[in-house]
């Protein structure tokens, strides 16, 4: 148990460097949809409610799961779509490049 | 049987390994115009790997309840996915009120599942995602009221709010502690979820519509650490890096956002902002502005070599950004050169005014961020202000009094000539006045954005034949 939660502390590090690096490259043209898109990845919480919900440990676990699959696939559906919709959007006004 | 049951761990382990490069990848790609869409396709593929894998999980045994709820919870996300370009800001609240609420819910079941066996660290890391998560939901769910209006945009304060805010936060903080050394008191974990429940409340109350862009990106954050702190508590490494990511970049927006405000980092973290400072109106009286017709206007800007125009919040309360695409047509057709300055807090979040711009069909390379085109306004015949005020106001260059002094300003007033279109002479949201409109450059053009815009395309039109 302790050595797992120390490496996720070693995987909270290296993803929160990346996250940064990478993250402070995106466009401030694209602020919005970086936000819908990180919201959608974020909801990747549906996999703990699933195993919740699939493993029916307890009543209340089960139920509070069912309400967290929603909850979190709304925001996959909802914010894949709306952010390529957001993209799909954005057109320069030169030819675009290969 | 656990040979069997081992390989399928490992699947699992490395389905959500793939799941957490196209992760990143997505986020990568997200950079730049050109491969963003890519980065959408990366992060649809990893949610599907991660989802199938957890799907292959040895415990479940009941997939009926998951199917009906993962099609809930499509049948919730579509309409959300397809609202209005204007609604993006409220539609974005309301999916980290989503996110939040599940990442309480499952920390809710994880604790309820393990108590009394709660070691103290794990614990420690449950009670922070609990607390994070559920003053997030109930937060985020007054941002998108604020938003979509329902509730007052006005910032409510009173005196000894942060006192009574960081002391509700603080009663959550001693019972979580409680819990972290007894962690066999399941009958005090309601209060952990209640308090901050709470506190996300009071948080908002004093948060005016302004300060939108730097609360929804804190969110953001607040959003991401709570799922990163699930992914401690599940020991899931997928989550921890999904987290993470989006901790980061709520973390970042948040200090762009602050840093476009001139607000200190410390400022934002406690949640201090949106004190409404007394506005000083003295000497309105005296002051003259000058004010101009349609016709003017559009006479103006067909005279014009280079126009920038600066849209605000107000361009999106019109819906005027169709029409300002129309004006940016007419005007490119006559030879003018028409650019946007987009200032990084214009509007209700990050971004905002690109989305509605783009949305518009305006080429997304016509739109300037404030450090590029700062030095081009000397150079510029006509800036039109659209909608805008605090971020053009010269006094935060200027006013060491003035309460938005050293904020970043788009520095319209050195413009050849101004031109801002204003329903009225209030002064904006932050009840802060403009030096801008009492200039002898600046006309004002008094209406309503869409409609305003509507008569200046309507006259250029009218002079081509």
């Amino acid at each position: 148990m302790g050595s797992a939660l120390i490496d996720g502390l070693f995987v909270f590090m290296l993803a929160g460097f990346i996250g940064f690096e990478v993250i402070r490259r995106v466009s401030p043209l694209l602020h919005t949809p970086l936000m819908s898109l990180t919201n959608a990845l974020d909801a990747i919480a549906v996999v703990g409610a699933i195993v919740l919900v699939g493993e029916h440990k307890s009543n209340l676990s089960f139920i509070l799961g069912m309400i967290a699959v929603v909850a979190a696939t709304s925001n996959v559906v909802g914010g894949f779509l709306i952010t390529d919709r957001m993209l799909r959007m954005f057109k320069s006004s030169r030819p675009t490049k290969p | 049987m656990t040979a069997e049951f081992a390989g399928n761990q490992q699947l699992i382990e490395i389905l959500y390994l793939v799941a957490s490069v196209l992760f990143i990848l997505s986020l990568k790609w997200l950079s730049a115009p050109s491969t963003a869409r890519r980065g959408v396709l990366a992060g649809e593929i990893g949610m599907v790997l991660a989802i199938a894998g957890t799907l292959l999980h040895h415990g479940i045994v009941d997939y009926k309840w998951i199917a009906i709820a993962l099609v809930l919870g499509s049948g919730i996300g579509v309409p959300l996915g397809l609202v209005q370009m204007t609604a993006v800001p409220q539609r974005t609240a309301l999916s980290h009120a989503f996110g939040a609420l599940c990442v309480t819910l499952v920390g809710t079941s994880e604790f309820y599942l393990r108590t009394p066996d709660v070691p103290r660290f794990m614990m420690a890391v449950l009670s922070m995602e609990v607390i994070l998560a559920s003053l997030t939901f109930t937060g985020s769910l007054m941002a998108a009221g604020k938003l979509q209006e329902v509730l007052p945009q006005r910032p409510i304060t009173y005196r000894g709010q942060n006192f009574v805010n960081l002391g509700v936060l603080a009663i959550a903080i001693v019972v979580a502690v409680f819990l972290v050394l007894h962690p066999g008191a399941k009958e005090l974990f309601p209060i952990m979820i209640v308090v901050p429940l709470i506190f996300g409340v009071l948080m908002i109350v004093p948060i005016g519509g302004a300060d939108m862009p730097t609360v929804i990106s804190l969110l953001n954050s607040y959003a991401g650490l709570s799922a990163a702190a699930m992914g401690f508590v599940l020991n899931s490494k997928l989550l921890i890096i999904a987290g993470a990511l989006d901790g980061s970049s709520g973390f970042i927006l948040s200090v762009i956002m602050s840093k476009a405000m001139n607000r200190s980092f410390t400022n934002v973290l406690f949640g201090a902002f949106g004190q409404v400072q007394a506005s000083t109106a003295g000497a309105k009286e005296d002051k003259v502005v000058r004010s101009a017709t349609p016709d003017e206007a559009a006479g103006i800007l067909a005279a014009a070599n280079r126009v920038v125009v600066v849209p605000g919040y107000g361009m999106a309360v019109a819906q005027a950004q169709h029409k300002v695409r129309e004006l940016y047509d007419a005007l490119t057709k006559r030879g003018v050169d028409v650019r946007f300055a987009i200032h990084p807090v214009a509007g209700r979040m990050p971004g905002h005014m690109n989305v509605l711009l783009a949305e518009a069909d305006v080429p997304y390379d016509k739109l300037m961020e404030m450090d590029d085109i700062n030095s081009d306004f000397p150079q510029t015949d006509v800036a039109l202000v659209i909608g805008a005020n605090d971020v053009t106001n010269p006094a935060a260059r200027t006013d060491q009094s003035s309460p938005i002094f050293g904020m970043p300003i788009l520095d319209v007033d050195k413009a050849r000539t101004v031109m801002v279109i204003k329903r009225s002479m209030n002064p904006g949201f932050a009840g802060i006045d403009n030096p801008l409109y009492y200039l002898d450059r600046t006309l004002m053009l008094f209406g309503d954005a869409k409609s305003f815009v509507n008569s200046i395309v309507h006259e250029l039109a009218g002079n081509t034949h």
